[in-house]
């Protein structure tokens, strides 16, 4: 039962691989992608159940027992982060079948995006931390080649200073896998916390815990690394950007809150704090950046960067009931933030621009979109019965618990900017009388563009309205990333 | 000899960054292939550098007392061939990037045109 940890990462390899060998055929690699996305699906929802009901999946592959080896370690929060990645990895395939050009299709679209899932997937089922770095670099290797895809001049701009960017991070990330083994002499994560507890120096631990919080944040983009991220977004293709928002900012929280519930937890008066004070700055900023911003996906981008404000100050807390927040947000976050960027790119084919200005009376002519836009806007924003409210919930009470009134108070404030900017679009895109008319890009098909959008749309209401049993598994893999005994031992024990 | 190695290691990032630093593209990528290097001899360093035997069990006998951490070895192997491909995809950025716009310097890359979906 076991073995089902190392499928994460096979199907989508194995999917890629079969891709590569019929290279030549185009026309048969949307198929062969979508299949293989729905396999994805059909795996981690029984991978959620197992974890959810038995507990923690560990693999030691090869038959190298911990601390040896290199093992697939599987906790609640991971299978939460696999749900979410097959889920939308599903929602962008669908969405680049009827978006991505043919050109494109043949240098490779599909079979670079199975990689990407590839490298994400594996570092969340990796529990050591060189083959982290590794997942991490194939997740990262992936996502340049997507960025650059028949690019023009302003796409290879912006994929190189991506590039430059995550090179150089990648780079500290090295370094402080290398501090942390000269300190401690081991790679698995397991093995490092067990005896991170023994360190008599507990100050370079911490030295070590800000260089992973500088590498990993600047994966997140949170504030301020965030620079990188709202450029990349107005070059991207929509179902990118959709994968880049949803899933890669989400890897760096992944990996964030996996080191700092795991690993650094012995001096959390300044680790911690410095997350909360960076979650409050990322919430505040990302939110007037989105204010300030007149291009579509730009706001989107900025809102990424508020929103993972939320995720870390979550974390910043540290209670079972802040980082079970944090889950939640991270799920409804990437659903969410995926369909308001599919919903851009269906809005991006019809007007043909991404300037709001230019744009206007969407809703004459296709009210569906205006609606599915409207919901996820007001998602986004935390509107009751939708998931962003009881996202938003989760952390404001934390905040309260332990009498952080400053943070509840700030994290309910930056809300209501995310509310104006969304209006914003809402006003500019959709509301009032059509400018012009509207021809969509030969080739599109609104009613099968927009199914994607109400996959997440869908996925995000029933997560509103089964808010309880969502939360309940979000607090009880929160209840797990807060005992990290647990962990160690479910890892070292299957010697 | 640890001291040494830092030395190279801090004169490595040093120029690394100040190559990263510059506005030409081919100088970007070799900076970042500096700093590579510097952070590949910092994990080798990480492990303590000395010798000895190899660090192989005979199956019968006592474990071998001095040998060279074979750990940081094999991460610096793994970390030499993702450095292999991120500068191999650099460079053909970089010459992609130079036959767009007919120049490697950054300044000639600015602009604000927006739609190349």
């Amino acid at each position: 039962m076991n073995n089902l940890a190392v499928f994460v990462v096979l199907v989508p390899l194995l999917t890629g691989l079969a891709l590569l060998f019929i290279r030549k055929y185009p026309s048969l690699h949307k198929g062969l992608s979508l299949i293989g996305a729905l396999l994805m699906v059909m795996i981690a929802v029984p991978i959620l159940d197992t974890v959810y009901r038995e507990g923690m999946l560990v693999l030691a592959l090869g038959g190298w027992s911990p601390p040896f080896g290199i093992v697939f370690a599987i906790d609640l929060f991971s299978a939460v982060m696999i749900l979410l990645s097959s889920i939308l990895s599903l929602a962008g395939i669908l969405f680049s079948v009827e978006t991505i050009e043919e050109e494109k299709t043949a240098a490779g679209y599909y079979i670079v995006w199975q990689f990407l899932i590839t490298g994400i997937n594996g570092t969340f089922a990796t529990g050591d931390l060189v083959n982290l770095f590794v997942f991490f670099e194939i997740m990262l290797m992936a996502s340049y080649t997507l960025l650059s895809i028949g690019g023009g001049k302003a796409q290879l701009r912006e994929t190189f200073k991506y590039l430059i960017i995550n090179v150089l991070s990648s780079s500290l990330l090295l370094v402080a896998i290398g501090c942390l083994y000269a300190v401690i002499g081991s790679t698995n994560m397991a093995d490092i916390a067990a005896k991170a507890a023994q360190v008599e120096n507990q100050g370079i631990l911490t030295v070590t815990a800000m260089v992973f919080l500088v590498v990993f944040g600047t994966k997140a983009a949170a504030f301020p690394l965030f620079f990188w991220l709202p450029k990349v977004h107005t070059v991207a293709a929509s179902a990118v950007s959709c994968i880049f928002s949803g899933l890669l900012i989400k890897v760096g929280a992944y990996a964030l809150i996996r080191m700092f519930t795991l690993i650094f937890i012995r001096d959390i008066g300044i680790t911690h704090t410095v997350i909360c004070v960076m979650a409050i700055a990322s919430m505040f900023l990302g939110a007037i950046g989105a204010v300030s911003e007149m291009n579509y996906k730009s706001i989107l981008a900025y809102h990424s960067v508020s929103q993972i404000g939320y995720v870390l100050a979550g974390l910043g807390l540290f209670t079972v009931t802040g980082l079970a927040g944090s889950i939640y947000f991270i799920f409804h976050h990437g659903i969410i933030k995926g369909c308001l960027f599919l919903t851009a790119g269906v809005t991006e084919k019809i007007t043909g621009t991404k300037k709001l200005k230019e744009m206007g009376g969407l809703m004459g002519q296709y009210p569906i979109l205006a609606w599915t836009f409207f919901l996820a806007a007001l998602s986004l924003a935390g509107v009751p019965p939708l998931s962003g409210f009881f996202a938003k919930l989760q952390v404001v009470i934390a905040a309260a618990e332990i009498s952080s009134y400053w943070m509840m108070g700030l994290s309910i404030a930056a809300g209501i900017l995310t509310l104006f900017s969304m209006i914003k679009i809402f006003l500019y895109v959709f509301w009032g009388k059509a400018k012009r008319e509207y021809t969509p890009k030969e080739g599109f098909v609104f009613s099968r563009a927009v199914v994607p959008c109400f996959l997440l749309i869908a996925i995000s209401l029933a997560m509103g309205v089964l808010a309880e049993p969502a939360v309940a598994v979000c607090v009880k893999a929160a209840e797990q990333l807060m005992t990290p005994d647990y962990y160690i031992q479910s890892v070292l024990g299957t010697a | 000899m640890e001291i040494l190695s830092a030395l190279l290691i801090g004169i490595l990032f040093a120029s690394g960054i100040y190559m990263i630093l510059s506005r030409r593209l081919m100088r970007i990528v070799f900076g970042l292939n500096l700093l590579s290097n510097g952070t590949l001899q910092f994990i080798m360093t990480s492990g303590k550098l000395q010798r000895g035997e190899a660090p192989i069990l005979d199956g019968i006998t006592e474990m071998a007392t001095a040998y060279a951490d074979p750990i940081p070895q094999a991460i610096t192997l793994t970390a030499i061939i993702v450095n292999f491909a991120a500068t191999a995809f650099c460079l053909v950025l970089a010459y992609r990037t130079f036959q767009e716009t007919g120049s490697d310097d950054v300044a000639d890359l600015l602009g604000k045109e927006e739609d190349s979906e």
